[in-house]
């Protein structure tokens, strides 16, 4: 028994002449959604949560105030905040284990945290260690 | 005088590896597109020099808005209590350990204000932030 008839070959193809289109069009859909962001930041890692309190000898520590007004104290000595880049780069120089404490007041515009943190980026500080701010 | 003419010969660019190259090109957007995306508040950054870009992918950052009316948004998330904070990011901490986490805050807030978002995040756990600002602020 035969069982249907031989069926003719054709050839079987998948028109392949409008994938480029297809792959256009997916490309512009991907390029309008793409946002290739250009913001940018500062890092900081904060001190982990608790009151560990980690002894630091203090010839490796350099306490850093910064007031409600933008002045800033540096172990004890008022310095100017376009300062802050040249001296700490040669405290560092002078202690490579040197750690900075950074203390800002409530009232401390974040502005000016920022500016300070941006110096002591400058200086290529890696230490800092955030104090809470003076209540 | 006589110039000898140039011979005719045909120009054309070769299309034949065009889809190729759209292709690879379709691939490298597919891979650097990030669909989800959020609008958060408007903020006006502070200004510093010393930027850079946040290392690794953009799927493990978070980012928290803080605006000069102490609004505070978490990617898509209105804070409606400062102390929400803690168990968002600790949330958010668990399903992604990699996570880091971008500030923006407006520069005329002041830092009593961002240290209580500090003192939240470093309660979550969450540990590596990023100040994000604008280029600029030279003197």
């Amino acid at each position: 028994m035969v069982l249907g008839k031989k069926r003719k070959k054709e050839e079987v193809e998948i028109p392949s002449s409008s994938l480029a289109d297809i792959v256009f069009l997916l490309l512009i859909f991907f390029l309008v959604t793409t946002s290739i962001d250009t913001e940018k930041g500062l890092d900081l890692v904060l001190p982990p949560p608790g009151h560990t309190e980690i002894k630091i000898p203090k010839k490796n520590l350099a306490n850093m105030l910064v007031n409600a007004q933008g002045q800033v104290l540096l172990d004890g000595k008022e310095i100017n905040v376009r300062d802050i880049a040249r001296i700490i780069k040669e405290r560092i120089a002078e202690n490579d284990k040197l750690v900075i404490s950074l203390k800002t007041d409530e009232e401390t515009d974040y502005q000016t945290y920022v500016k300070v943190l941006d110096q002591l980026k400058k200086a290529g500080a890696k230490k800092i260690s955030l104090a809470e701010p003076e209540k | 005088m006589k110039f000898q003419k140039k011979s005719k010969t045909k120009t054309a660019i070769p299309t034949a590896s065009m889809p190729d190259i759209i292709f690879m090109l379709l691939i490298f957007f597919m891979v650097a597109t990030v669909i989800r995306q959020y609008s958060g508040l408007k903020v006006q950054l502070p200004e510093a020099t010393k930027i850079q870009k946040v290392p690794g992918s953009k799927r493990h950052i978070v980012t928290i808005w803080a605006d000069r009316n102490h609004q505070v948004v978490v990617d898509d998330i209105k804070i409606s209590r400062l102390s929400n904070l803690r168990s968002i990011m600790y949330q958010k901490l668990v399903n992604d350990p990699q996570l880091q986490v971008a500030l923006k805050i407006d520069k005329n807030n002041k830092m009593g204000f961002v240290n209580e978002i500090h003192q939240e995040l470093r309660k979550a756990n969450t540990l590596k932030v990023h100040y994000f600002a604008v280029p600029g602020g030279e003197f």
